[in-house]
């Protein structure tokens, strides 16, 4: 047999360096489509192992242009338009769009539409908070919470279905109140909301508020000081997390906001528990408003008499002819507005949901500028997640409600 | 509370006539002033020690075409949590000469807000980090908030603007 020469394998030549070790960072592209984002945003990461060292976002995605859209459109066709916005609570949106053209118009509307609007308002808060929370369940783990609570936000959409007809996309209120009275099936609808509620939402706090799991992960993730908070434009729960008590229902009331008794949750160092906890007290306190609306429903009409701008009974269509002009003025859209510039601000689901409408005295907007508090607040997503591990930015992300629909526009 | 007037006066008391066209469409005080003085304003608004308008609630752009040199408007609305106070503040720009010193410095939201302006009308804002677009494609070419850009196709007959409106 002959001789095998073995030889060296691998082995570098004394001549040879090795190479020097180099740290470089990781890009990571978080999105457009993952499933952790829930809507369609993308970040790149720089990443140093699983440490986030700085992050960009990308956004846009959803860009519709509803303010291009919103210069060719009748007033009351814009109402489409906002529902898409934040898609987990519309009817603060079609609401907020209509207070604010009763602004411009000088509407005063009745006290029982605009009882009507607050419940309708506190409902869609609470499947907006109720979504926001049970997903950042999900997201540390606890998949339960998450389905049990949608029932509840079916319940809701129940509800809306009972008011408007539609479930997500509701196209609620007209200008100049609603365009129907509560049926008796709503209103029963509403109680036994009320009654079944709390079980629920006592069951969620109990699998999640003190849970060492859900604390472990939350607390002390993605804080921001109030100081940052304001300068980068926080309103809403996000703002109250931090430590300032802002609500738009109580500084400028709007919709008979001042006849209720709710009190402002606020919380300490801004982090994604405090977020978590200011959501959950809101939706009491939303509770709390329902309860007292539905119980004190003023008598009375649920609409304006504002013939222009509110649409006569379809019987009168038939009869009358001054109902059939207004009537075929308003679905043309030939009604015009006054000119002027109204800026009105609501408290929506994620903050204070601003429309900055210029009117020329036209029959649509000259400018329609909406204040979207997802797109303000987002940004300041890298700053809140640097140094954060990416399980962590997940759960900052989740706990920030940034809702691509509102965010894009 | 706070009072339209009061403010009014000490902004004409600090900036003279640098501040004018006093307004109050719907209650919300409303002034003009120039892009050199913009800045100072929100500076002195911000740092007051009584007022403490401190939060950048919106800023926007406008388009009126048909404003010789003043085509651009940009719009920014303050809001003060002490004293419950809103102000809004314009500063008209020409076409030719479109630009304005970046809010970013006093307020970091002012970031987006201006790269959205910047998206829709072009509108330049000088010293921002990043102006570049935010919510359109990188590599358009016109901005598309302008009125010169018709939301509907021009050539279509069947819809005549007196009809359907702009």
């Amino acid at each position: 047999m002959a001789d095998i020469e073995l030889l060296p394998h691998n082995v570098p030549s004394p001549n040879t360096e090795l190479p020097e070790l180099v740290e470089e960072l990781t890009t990571l592209n978080l999105g457009p489509t993952h499933p952790a984002t829930h809507g369609i945003f993308q970040n790149v990461l720089k990443m140093d192992g699983e440490k986030i060292v700085s992050g960009e976002q990308t956004i846009g995605y959803i860009h519709r242009a509803f303010e291009k859209i919103a210069e060719r459109r009748a007033f009351y066709q814009i109402t489409t338009l906002t529902d898409r916005m934040n898609y987990c609570s519309s009817p603060i949106n079609n609401l907020g769009w209509n207070m604010t053209v009763e602004k411009l118009l000088g509407v005063e509307v009745p006290k029982r539409a605009q009882y009507i609007r607050v419940i309708m308002m506190e409902l869609a808060r609470i499947t907006d908070h109720l979504i926001c929370n049970s997903i950042l369940g999900v997201d540390t783990g606890a998949f339960t919470g998450f389905l049990y609570v949608m029932q509840k936000r079916e319940e809701v959409y129940e509800i809306y279905e009972e008011v408007c007809g539609a479930r997500l996309t509701t196209n609620m209120g007209r200008l100049g109140g609603m365009e129907r009275d509560l049926s008796t099936t709503a209103i029963r609808k509403i109680h036994e909301f009320i009654k079944s509620f709390p079980p629920v939402l006592k069951e969620l706090e109990k699998l999640l508020n003190r849970n060492r799991i859900f604390m472990d992960r939350t607390i002390n993730v993605g804080p921001i000081s109030v100081e940052r908070a304001l300068s980068y434009g926080f309103t809403g729960p996000n703002l109250r997390a931090a430590g300032l008590d802002y609500d738009v229902r109580v500084m400028n009331p709007y919709s008979s906001y001042e006849d209720f008794d709710f009190s402002i949750p606020v919380g300490q160092n801004g982090d994604t528990y405090d977020r978590y906890m200011v959501r959950n007290e809101e939706m009491w306190q939303s509770l709390r408003i329902v309860e007292q609306a539905i119980n004190n429903l003023p008598e009375g009409p649920y609409y304006a008499d504002a013939p222009e701008y509110y649409l006569p009974p379809k019987k009168e269509v038939y009869r009358n002819m001054e109902a059939l002009i207004y009537h075929f003025k308003i679905v043309m859209g030939e009604i015009d507005a006054p000119a002027g510039e109204v800026y009105h601000a609501v408290e929506g689901g994620n903050g204070e949901l601003g429309f900055y409408l210029i009117s020329d005295g036209g029959r649509a907007p000259y400018r329609l500028h909406f204040r979207r508090p997802s797109f303000i607040y987002y940004q300041a997503y890298p700053e809140m997640c640097k140094g954060s591990t990416l399980s962590d930015a997940i759960l900052t992300m989740s706990s920030l409600n940034v809702i691509a629909g509102e965010l894009d526009a | 509370m706070l009072s339209n007037q009061e403010v009014a006066e000490a902004l004409l008391e600090k900036f003279g006539d640098q501040v004018f066209d006093f307004e109050e469409p719907y209650g919300l005080l409303t002034l003009s002033t120039t892009r050199e003085q913009i800045i100072p304003i929100l500076e002195f608004l911000r740092d007051h020690k009584t007022y403490q308008v401190i939060f950048l609630t919106d800023l926007t752009g406008i388009h009126y075409p048909d404003n010789q040199d003043k085509e651009f408007v940009v719009v920014y609305h303050m809001h003060s949590f002490v004293h419950n106070f809103r102000i809004r503040i314009k500063v008209a720009l020409a076409e030719q000469d479109i630009h304005i010193p970046t809010a970013t410095g006093l307020f970091a939201g002012a970031n987006w807000m201006e790269r959205e302006t910047y998206d829709y009308f072009g509108i330049l804002f000088d010293g921002h980090p990043n102006l570049r677009r935010i919510l359109n494609i990188e590599e358009m070419d016109y901005f598309p908030m302008r009125k010169e850009f018709p939301l509907e196709d021009a050539t279509r007959e069947d819809k005549i603007d007196a009809l359907f409106g702009r």
